[in-house]
Formats: structure tokens, sequence, C-alpha cells
């Protein structure tokens, strides 16, 4: 009782505050504050400068004048090709979180139910292909879907298609590309929570003489459901803003809402645009990453000492 | 009765028996299905990357002209140079900024700000890149507005940006050592009298160590990996190996693209496989240790 009341000795009275201040200054000034500049910058104009956007407060002949400009914001609303873009991005981000899931989960569970020193190396095999470059992985299905590439040779070899299919620069690549990318950002969370499975309840399950099927869904997926929520979201939330699988893969009409930006600040040049398409996606993505913090801090409350 | 109960365990054994013995096939279905998904554009890449022809999909002989031409493109071999350097300079910062986050989330039970500071941590890992990139470019231009730092953008103004970034993985690979390991140690060596400094030098870090290792090594690759950020932060003088990728492969398939993906596969794997026999061996020695 004594131990769990007691801060651990190494870090106490000013030296806690040290050791905190440095990593929390850090992540304060640098991940914080930006999200600050960028709504500000949101409610500028864009202008032709450097750096090009107006300011928002002036000080001349003792009078502040502030002058916020909504007209970003409103362009958003009321430009269908943005709203067009959010609600398609939604749509793939979701469905591919969906696909990945449903690909993700029977792979995971292999690997949690394999021998201890397989699952190892099973594991290891899964998280290789993200360490080598995300960018040339995207790459390399360009050569396997486009119009001469490797499916539509077989295809035409096996005699299957007569016409080589269209399948690059079309939402069936995009897809695709996001369930490629980050397939193992979703086996990974989902084999920490099935190794963890209690099967003596599935036992039990068995034992009352509850059908397979059954069990499954009320008795072993719950207990993953922490998983499935950490899969999810590390799908999810960056899918919503994907810029280069889109560029890569997509057809010049897949624009979603990364690309979208990115072609906003790096050829229109029009900044305050770009961070008022920033602003709306961040508080569309509070949710999904909120409900991931939620998720993790449940997690690792159990591992504090 | 009891016949009756008897019997639905027999069921019961026989269908989770059942069960296991289908799971069996299917776990060898889903692995291989699985990996193959995974390793067949690798493969494709990594064929590719030996034929003679231009077009990259009629086979035109084996060839290893493209690795020479690759490490002729002077653009692409500045570039790793850069993305090297960078990815080295981020990877030590963030493990240091990292381990203390990591120390101060499992070591620290209340302080003021801590569901803060621990959204801080978090929520780099998953926002999408355009805009993280794009909030760290106005940082930057506005700092310069203010205070006239920095003057141009470029490796400093990447490096702060990708620690900030690699951070938050470091701190989750430590964070989870760290609540793994029994801090009675540490109060022991505190108890008999050693200094706080000492005990952390003494105790936690040697047994934290493999986690920051794996840390840098992930925080390394992440940089060494990363376009979007990296482009919105990058200034003339500092294109990184990503860049220079990612605008050749908008101009259409490049052959020395291949090549250098064979290559980056090929170091990966062999780090991998270097670092899997040192903690084999590691463990296997933990383990004779303990049984002594």
């Amino acid at each position: 009782m004594k131990r769990l009341l007691r801060t651990p000795e190494l870090l106490r009275g000013r030296r806690k505050y040290a050791v905190i201040a440095f990593p929390y200054l850090w992540m304060t000034f640098f991940f914080f504050v930006p999200f600050l500049i960028i709504l500000k910058i949101s409610c500028s104009e864009a202008d032709i400068a450097i750096p090009p956007y107006t300011s928002l407060f002036e000080y001349d002949e003792e009078k502040l004048n502030i002058s916020i400009n909504f007209g970003n914001y409103i362009s958003l609303f009321t430009d269908s090709s943005y709203l067009f873009a959010y609600l398609k991005s939604l749509k793939v981000a979701f469905l591919s979180t969906l696909f990945c899931l449903l690909v993700g989960y029977p792979i995971a569970w292999a690997i949690a139910t394999s021998k201890p020193n397989v699952r190892n190396v099973l594991l290891m095999l899964v998280i290789l292909p993200s360490w080598t470059s995300f960018l040339i992985r995207v790459y390399a299905w360009i050569g396997i879907l486009k119009k001469e590439g490797v499916i539509n040779n077989i295809l035409t070899w096996l005699g299957v298609v007569d016409e080589p299919i269209q399948m690059l620069q079309t939402d069936f690549a995009v897809y695709l590309g996001i369930i490629y990318a980050y397939l193992p950002f979703m086996i990974l969370p989902l084999y920490t929570a099935i190794v963890r499975v209690d099967y003596s309840l599935i036992e039990a399950g068995f034992d009352l003489g509850c059908r397979p099927a059954k069990c499954f869904l009320k008795v072993f997926l719950p207990q993953t459901y922490s998983g499935i929520i950490a899969g999810s979201m590390l799908v999810f939330i960056p899918a919503v803003g994907e810029f280069v699988i889109p560029e890569l893969l997509g057809g010049k009409d897949s624009n979603l809402i990364g690309r979208v930006l990115w072609n906003e600040f790096f050829n229109n040049r029009d900044w305050p645009l770009a961070s008022a398409v920033a602003t709306v996606m961040l508080v569309l993505l509070m949710v999904p990453i909120m409900w991931f913090y939620r998720n993790q801090r449940k997690e690792l409350a159990g591992g504090k000492s | 009765m009891t016949e009756n109960k008897s019997k639905a365990a027999r069921v019961a054994r026989t269908s989770v028996n059942k069960a296991f013995n289908n799971g069996n096939k299917l776990r060898v279905i889903f692995i291989s299905l699985g990996l193959f998904f995974l390793y067949a554009p690798i493969l494709s890449l990594i064929i590719y990357s030996f034929n003679a022809s231009k077009m990259m999909t009629v086979w035109g002989g084996f060839s290893i002209k493209w690795y020479f031409e690759l490490f002729k493109d002077y653009q692409m071999m500045s570039a790793v140079g850069t993305s090297l350097w960078i990815s080295f300079c981020t990877a030590s910062m963030s493990v240091v900024i990292g381990t203390l986050a990591a120390i101060v989330l499992a070591r620290i039970n209340h302080f003021k700000g801590e569901s803060l500071f621990a959204l801080f941590i978090t929520a780099p890992m998953v926002l999408p890149e355009v805009i993280v990139g794009l909030s760290m470019l106005l940082l930057f231009v506005t700092l310069t507005d203010f205070t006239g730092w920095p003057q141009s953008r470029g490796m400093i103004t990447i490096w702060i940006s990708m620690v900030t970034v690699t951070t938050a993985y470091v701190t989750v690979v430590v964070r989870g050592r760290l609540c793994e390991l029994d801090n009675s140690i540490e109060e022991a060596a505190l108890d008999l009298g050693a200094g706080p400094i000492k005990t952390f030098f003494a105790i936690t870090l040697p047994s934290i160590l493999p986690a920051i290792i794996s840390g840098w090594l992930l925080a390394f690759t992440l940089t060494m990996d990363d376009l979007v950020i990296t482009s919105f932060v990058a200034g003339p003088n500092s294109s990184t190996l990503p860049i220079v990728v990612f605008s050749s492969v908008r101009r259409g398939l490049n052959p020395e693209i291949n090549a250098l993906a064979t290559i980056i596969v090929f170091i990966v794997s062999l780090c991998t496989f270097a670092y899997w026999l040192i903690r084999t061996r590691a463990e296997k020695k933990r383990r004779i240790g303990m049984v002594k």
C-alpha cells in the first residue's frame, strides 16, 4: 500500500518538472501552436506578397484594425467541388478501413494463434514491408495495374480478356493502394488484442452449448474491440487526408481532400484557403482522434506503475 | 441427467477439436494469402529491376545496368546523402525527447496538463500528413516574420518537423517497455543511496535500451521515408530522397526506381534479420541465466 502511494523518488519535486518541461514545451510549441497559426491564417486573404496572405491585425494611427475574413470557409461550403471532395474522402477512408478490417482480422487471428516461435517470424514478415519505402510500395502498383501491366498481361495471356482493363487511375486503384499500404497498421493492434483473448471463456461458451458462429460474435469479438478501434483509427484518420496514393494511382478526377489541399497550396499558392481546408478536416477528424486517444489511454492505464 | 451432460460435453469437445483442425488449414490459407498480397508488389519491383528493357512490362533479358544508372545519377545520390543525414539527426533527437516523454507518462502519476500532454504524444501518429506539414510550414513562416529565424527553409526546418512527429512513435515504444519494467530495482538503488541521475544511467537506461534502439530505428526509417511533411517544409537546396523519387515517379515508370527499391528492400531485410538474430540470442542467454 505504501509503495502504491509513493511517487517513485527518481522523479520528485523540482526534478520532476525539469523532466516534464522539455518534451512538453517542445510539443506545445512545435505541435500545438502551429494549429493556432493555421486557424489564424485561414481567416486572412490570399495576397501576392511574401508570405502570400494579408495580416489580420493592423495598427494604424492609434487604431487596431482587425479584419477577419470568413470568405475561405464560405467558399468551402458553397463551392460544391470542396464539399464533394470532403464527402468522397470520408467515403473512401471509411470503405478502405472496412476492407482493411475484413482482410486484416483473419490474418491477425492466424498469426496470433500460431506457435509462439512461428508467431514472431510472421509478425516480422508483416511489419517488414512498412519499413521499406511507402512511396515505392505505392509506385509498385503502377507497374501491376497499368494497361500493359502485370495483371493485364496475365489476363490476356490466359485469354480471360481481349482488351486490357483500365485499372490504374480509377477509384479501385485508390482503394487497393490504401488497403495495401495501411494493412500492417491494422494487423498489429488486432494481433495484440487477439493474443490476449481468454480462451477459457470460449471453452465455457462451447460447454454451454453455444454455436461456433455465435460464440465468435458474442465471446471472441468483444474481447478484441480495443484492437479493432485502434487498428481502424490508425487506418481511417490518415486515409482521410491521404495525398500520395490518390495522386499516383487515382484518376485526374479523384479529388480527395488531401490532394485538394496540396494543389491549393503548391499550385494555386492560396495559403489561406489551404489553411481553411485543413481546419475543417481537423474538425471532422476530432471525433475519431479523441476516440483513438481514449482507447489508447485505456489500453495503457493497466500497465502504469 | 448426467448422461445428457456428458453427451453435451462430448459434442462440445468434438466441435472444439473440429474447429481447431479446420483452423489449422484456415490459418495456412490466411497467412499465405496475406503474405502474398504484402509481398507480390515488392517482388515484382525486384524482378523488373533486372530487366534490360526500358519498358517496364516487357522482359528484355537479364541486366544490372539500371543499378549502374542509379549510381551515376548525381541528383539521386546526393538526395540519398541528404536523407541519411537528416534521418540520423532526427532519430537521435527524437530518442532523447521521446524517452523523456515516456518517463513522464509511465513514471509520474499525476501532473497538471497530463491528458493534454498525452494527446500531443498520440495525435501526431494519426493526423494526416498534409495537415501537419502545412501547420509546420506556417509556424516557420510566422517565426521568420517575428524573429527573422529561420532565414530560409531547409535541413533545420525538416529536422524540427520530423522530430516532432517521430517523437510520438519513440514515446509509444519506450513507454511500453517502461510499463513492463518492474521499478523495484530502481527504488532499491535509490534506497541504497545512489543518486537519481546515477540510478537512471545505471539501472533504468540499460533496461530500456532495446526499446530506445527500436525507437531510434523507427524514427530513422519514418524520416527517411517521409514525403508530404518534408515537401511542405523543405527549401530549394534540401531535396530528400522521397522528393526526388516522387518527382521522377510522377513523370512515369522509371527502371532506376526499381533498382533503388531492390536496394532498400535488401538493406531493410538484412538489418531486420540481424536485429532479430541479436534479439533471439539475447533472449536465449537471459533464459539460461534465469535457469541458473
